[in-house]
């Protein structure tokens, strides 16, 4: 007997294959996961929906109001005649966009302080620490509206750009990341405090590795796992914050569709087309819940241990 | 521990006061000012008027004086008077906080009351039909739009079926107490199913995390009943982590129902400060934003407190490495 050949890992032993083995078991992220990737090419071919059916989704058309379901307006129109449909689709776009974007941007923030916190340690720890503390004790929603409704030409923004309609998506992108960051820095910071003692990057480091690079090459990697679902757990957090601002009038600006701006609309219309209120809420329920069960199957997958 | 307590006080008022000034600096970039609406009243007003009036509140000068001598007064026990209510800010706090008080207590009991045994039962038998059911419905919890939520329920119990009215504390003319309980039906019940999964999922994953320990193991082999060992031995310790989750989340609770309270049109701590933001009220707006920060700092310190107190194992020193 060979030495040499049981020792290669089979196909099915490789770490990334049992890890789609494991997120495979957690039957409820499967699907989840089959029904972003769903909603995401839906709201990618949103174009294309709006054009094979013929409506500009932001056009008012008042002889149209709220029709009922038909072949041209497949889940009828809204209170301005506007295809339901393609409001829905375009509104997807909107919360995937933000939810992602936020996230990832809140995961970089956080991963770089909580590095930083946990690499050098000492006062300039404590000091971040504090930082994550007080931004965590802040009234979060009043102070996301505040952050929202801050007027941009008062901040010297010029106003073609302050007053242009897609700066409220990257607003929204924007102050949510400002307050998003604390889990994923707290994580960060308490994966690399332990990493940081162990063999192989004090090996790094006896062999003359500078901090750059032993957080970089020897630190990040091993801190993955618990990035990964925090980031996707937050994208549904984001997506709720993202629905309520745009409900409140302070994010997505109409005519432009998003889901939240969408359910404002049909509040005054909740007698006469209560349907109208269902399907935005529905389609953000399950975005959110399809992205935690996501998450709760990536923890599962990627830390066997827990539980 | 007096010096840990005077620590985490000082430190708690640092991070206050960075906020003061970050919000009075963010509502000063507003939209609009206190002048703009007198002189929208008054189609006659000259450009000497208005200079005149933004002398008068002070906008004339400099964002940093403005600042301290709002801080200097406010520090004297004065923080301006509310421009929506046009009364002394601390005087108008009173009826919605004791709105607010009202309305989280009795979510708060509610969610409590039904998180627990839920949690624990979930976490007998981990993995269960029953655990993945109480799963399920903490995650539908959690990823309900609250706002969603209360129109749903508006929609159901308001408008279709009429029973319970959409709004407000008490029917106008009315106001007995039975009156007063049907309005804050609705709200409870809207605040309770969007926090009731995570203190759930908190209690299953606490409990689960107790049932592991030895001295459970021994309960059990010196022959403690099934129903024994979790409500007797495990509970109490499962609690600890529990109570200090509670006590964090209570701060949240004053601006955490901004939304449930705005749908309802329930005058709490949350709409006050809504409204007192879309309506330029810059001195109600400042002081709501700052007493939900304190609220939730004390609330954090006394989950620390709380969690050294009811577990002899960590010292000060440790529940500070917790964080």
């Amino acid at each position: 007997m060979t030495l040499t050949a049981p020792y290669a890992l089979q196909p099915a032993q490789r770490p990334a294959h049992l890890l789609w083995r494991r997120f495979l078991r957690h039957r409820l992220a499967v699907a989840s996961l089959l029904l972003l990737i769903l909603l995401a090419l839906l709201a990618l071919g949103a174009p294309l929906v709006a054009a094979l059916l013929g409506h500009d989704p932001n056009a008012a058309d008042l002889l149209e109001r709220l029709q009922p379901m038909s072949l041209s307006h497949p889940l009828g129109t809204d209170e301005l005649g506007r295809d339901l449909l393609s409001r829905l689709l375009y509104g997807g776009r909107v919360s995937l966009a933000v939810g992602l974007a936020a996230a990832l941007v809140s995961a970089v923030i956080g991963t770089a302080l909580g590095l930083i916190a946990g690499y050098f340690g000492g006062k300039l720890d404590g000091l971040l620490m504090r930082l994550t503390d007080g931004v965590i004790a802040l009234p979060l929603l009043p102070l996301l509206i505040v952050l929202a409704a801050v007027d941009l030409n008062k901040l010297g923004l010029p106003p073609s750009i302050a007053n242009d309609e897609s700066v409220s998506l990257y607003r929204m992108i924007a102050i949510i990341s400002l307050v998003g960051w604390t889990t994923v820095a707290r994580l960060v910071r308490g994966a690399t405090l332990t990493l940081r003692e162990r063999d192989f990057v004090r090996a790094a480091l006896a062999v003359g590795a500078g901090p750059w690079r032993i957080m970089m090459v020897h630190i990040l990697p091993n801190a993955v796992s618990p990035i990964v679902v925090a980031t996707t757990l937050s994208v549904g957090n984001v997506i709720l914050l993202e629905s309520v601002l745009s409900f409140l009038g302070l994010g997505v600006q109409p005519p432009a569709a998003s889901w939240g701006n969408m359910l404002t609309n049909a509040q005054e219309t909740i007698w006469s087309a209560p349907l109208l209120a269902v399907y935005p809420g529905l389609l953000i329920f399950a975005t959110v819940i399809a992205f935690n069960f996501l998450g709760d199957g990536l923890q599962d997958a990627l830390d066997p241990r827990s539980e | 521990m007096t010096r840990y307590i005077a620590l985490r006080l000082g430190e708690s008022l640092i991070v206050l006061l960075v906020m003061s000034f970050a919000i009075y600096l963010l509502i000063g970039l507003m939209p609009g000012d206190p002048s703009d609406m007198l002189i929208a009243a008054d189609p006659r007003i000259t450009s000497a008027d208005i200079a005149r009036i933004k002398a008068l509140y002070g906008l004339d000068q400099p964002l940093y004086a403005r600042y301290s001598a709002w801080l200097t007064s406010a520090l004297g026990g004065d923080f301006g008077n509310s421009r929506l209510h046009l009364r002394p800010v601390l005087d108008v706090m009173g009826p919605f906080l004791a709105n607010s008080l009202l309305l989280m207590g009795a979510s708060f009991l509610l969610s409590v009351a039904i998180a627990l045994p839920a949690g624990v039962y979930a976490a007998i038998k981990p993995h269960s039909k029953l655990d993945h059911a109480i799963n399920l419905l903490c995650f539908a919890g959690i990823s309900l739009p609250v706002f969603w939520l209360a129109l749903m329920l508006m929609m159901a119990f308001s408008v279709a079926l009429g029973l319970l009215p959409a709004g407000g504390v008490a029917t106008p003319g009315d106001g007995s107490f039975t009156d007063r309980l049907l309005h804050l039906i609705l709200p409870v019940i809207t605040l309770t199913i969007s926090s009731i999964g995570h203190y759930t999922r908190f209690v299953r994953a606490a409990m689960i995390e107790t049932l592991r320990q030895d001295y459970i193991r021994t309960a059990r082999a010196k022959g403690a009943s099934p129903a024994r060992v979790v409500w007797g031995h495990a509970l109490r310790n499962a609690l600890i982590p529990v109570v200090t989750v509670l006590a964090l989340s209570f701060g949240s609770l004053f601006s955490g129902a901004l939304v449930t309270e705005t749908m309802f049109a329930y005058p709490g701590m949350g709409k006050m400060i809504y409204d007192a933001i879309m309506g330029n009220d810059y001195n109600l707006a400042l002081v709501g934003l700052l007493f939900a920060t304190l609220v939730t700092l004390l609330g954090n310190l006394i989950a620390d407190l709380a969690y050294v107190w009811l577990d002899p194992r960590i010292s000060y020193a440790s529940g500070e490495a917790r964080r």
